[in-house]
């Protein structure tokens, strides 16, 4: 099910001006791939090129290949909406569908992919939320709408409607950061659960949470307000943590800047 | 501890005293903001007084709600506005059938796709049709459908010059609400693999679903209430027409002024109950536009 990714000289646009420049990385599948860096170093950005979810923003643009499987993403033939049922994403705020009960906000992607079959949705939306650890929370009230849970439960929500249509890849940005600590350890000890079955991309800007939950992590960063931003490296969780190759690197993690 | 909650100390450290000049000027704008309102209030009680103490008395009989006034001189009391209901509410109806998938499908390319000059000029004639009087657009419909296709002035060419009335108004009024909904719900929806068309059908619109049916009540409303076109289009007639194709259609406004000027007390009489049916009939639509407002769209 799951899959790696090969980012090949990707450089990202609004418009005219260059957000991100000549990334090129390897996200392992079944792993937690961590991104680091300061603020508006183009962490999201980078985040939203690997699900086409860029291209939603008028005049953003992209050059360079992100290969799935080995197929690249940018290709000409490649549907959009196609990647985006494979590369699922949480966003920073969480965001149910406010005319939608519980259950049918998990059941959303497979019901406006077209399935129709009751038991089929049903099963899903209880293998989705006993997956991302909300299941006996609400299983008194599924037909309760979303909009009425709590933050930290609106966005293993999220995580629930995400994971409801099987992609191969999720990628969340900064999924944790409108969460109390309690909610937050409830979606750290999920990420460490699902991470047999998916390839998972969180961008954090907590230290101690990447340093936690994630394999590999890369580390971005920006020469100056207004250039683009750069991948300075990308290693395992622990040598980054403790040996970074890169002085940047390490005067970031150890708090200097940023 | 107990603390004076009531008197609380006139010079608390670093708390400056709240200034005469500023305790004046706040006495003034608030005198000032309550007697706008008053003002403002006085011609709105003063109508629905005059129409409720003029008109309210023929409202109370039955006839009033199933007759029309077919063979019912003006200066003889009787008869009722069931042909002038009839024709407002299907006159109405039709404009509305007409004018909300246009005026929705219009706020829709507008919020949703439209970007550079198509859209601006859009937007544009859009702005253009919010400023026609009324009148305009009923000699505008008048200039196409009696003189160049040379057809009578029946119940659908008053709907049609009330469509170019009604359009902008629900286009206005939709495309403030698709901008309500959230872009996160859009982003979130493209992110589950779901094409931007039915992103748009199956969750900005029902989003945006409650505020959209006010818009469009309200535009009905305003309509409804329209006479100018219709003193252009739909000339009066007496009796019960239900063919929008044919014929002479009576309509409430039109009612109104039938019965306006005449020396006869019925005849005034009927002038301000029709006044008073048509304010009861705007009235209950606004109410029902709030119910399905609150009973659609965004659960709380
Ligand atoms: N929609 C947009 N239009 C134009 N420029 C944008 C847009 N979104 C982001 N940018 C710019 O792209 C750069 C990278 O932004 P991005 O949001 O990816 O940063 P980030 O690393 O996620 O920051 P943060 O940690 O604050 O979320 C910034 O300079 C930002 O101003
Ligand atoms: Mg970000």
């Amino acid at each position: 099910m799951a899959q790696r990714i090969d980012v090949k000289d990707l450089n990202i646009y609004y418009d005219r001006f260059k957000a991100v420049e000549d990334v090129s990385m390897t996200i392992e599948a079944r792993s937690v791939t961590a991104f680091i860096g300061p603020s508006g170093c183009g962490k999201s950005t980078v985040l939203r090129t690997l699900n086409r979810m860029h291209e939603v923003i008028p005049k953003a643009t992209v050059t360079g290949t992100v290969d799935l499987n080995g197929r690249n993403l940018y290709d000409r033939d490649v549907d959009p909406v196609a990647v985006r049922r494979t590369v699922g994403m949480v966003f920073q705020r969480p965001n149910p569908f406010p005319t939608m009960s519980i259950s049918d906000n998990v059941a959303a992607g497979l019901k406006l992919g077209g399935e129709r079959n009751k038991a089929v949705l049903a099963e899903a939306v209880e293998r989705s939320l006993r997956g991302a650890n909300l299941w006996n929370e609400v299983k008194d009230r599924l037909d309760k709408p979303g909009a009425g849970l709590s933050g930290g439960q609106q966005q293993r929500l999220c995580i629930a409607r995400a994971i409801a249509v099987e992609p191969q890849v999720l990628l969340m940005d900064e999924p944790c950061s409108a969460l109390d600590p309690i909610s937050t350890l409830a979606i750290e000890d999920l990420i460490e659960e699902i991470k047999t079955n998916y390839t998972i991309v969180i961008v954090t800007h907590n230290m101690q949470q990447a340093a936690r939950v994630s394999d590999r992590t890369a580390f971005f960063n920006l020469a100056a307000t207004g250039k683009p931003g750069r991948l300075v490296e990308m290693d395992d969780t622990t040598k980054i943590f403790s040996n970074p190759g890169r002085k940047e690197t390490e005067d970031y993690i150890s708090g200097r800047f940023g | 501890m107990t603390a004076t909650v009531s008197s609380p100390p006139l010079h608390a450290p670093g708390v400056p005293e709240l200034s005469r000049r500023r305790r004046t000027r706040d006495v003034l704008a608030t005198v000032m903001v309550h007697v706008a309102f008053a003002i403002a209030m006085v011609p709105l009680v003063w109508i629905l007084y005059s129409v409720l103490g003029h008109g309210w008395h023929l409202l109370l009989d039955s006839t009033w709600w199933t007759n029309s006034q077919r063979n019912i001189n003006p200066e003889r009391a009787g008869g009722g506005v069931y042909h002038a209901i009839f024709g407002t509410l299907a006159q109405a109806l039709i404009c509305a059938v007409i004018a909300v998938p246009l005026a929705v499908f219009t706020a829709i390319y507008l919020v949703e796709y439209g970007t550079g000059r198509l859209a601006r000029a859009v937007s544009f004639t859009v702005d253009i049709l919010t400023g026609i009087p009324s009148i305009v657009a009923g000699l505008f419909i008048y200039a196409l459908w009696v003189t160049t296709f040379g057809l009578q002035r029946v119940g659908l060419a008053a709907s049609l010059s009330l469509v170019l009335l009604m359009v902008p108004v629900v286009v206005r009024s939709t495309e403030e609400m698709l901008k309500l909904v959230p872009n996160e719900l859009r982003e979130a929806s493209y992110a589950l693999g779901v094409p931007k068309w039915k992103t748009i059908s199956r969750i900005v619109l029902p989003t945006a679903l409650g505020g959209i049916v006010t818009g469009v009540m309200l535009g009905l409303a305003r309509v409804m209430g329209e006479t100018a076109p219709l003193l252009i289009l739909g000339p009066y007639a007496s009796s019960i027409n239900t063919d929008l194709f044919n014929g002479n259609m009576a309509t409430l406004p039109t009612m109104i002024r039938e019965n306006f000027g005449l020396p006869d007390q019925p005849a005034i009489d009927r002038m301000w109950a029709s006044a008073l049916t048509l304010i009861v009939l705007v009235l209950l639509l606004n109410i029902a536009g709030r119910v399905v407002a609150r009973f659609s769209g965004v659960k709380k």
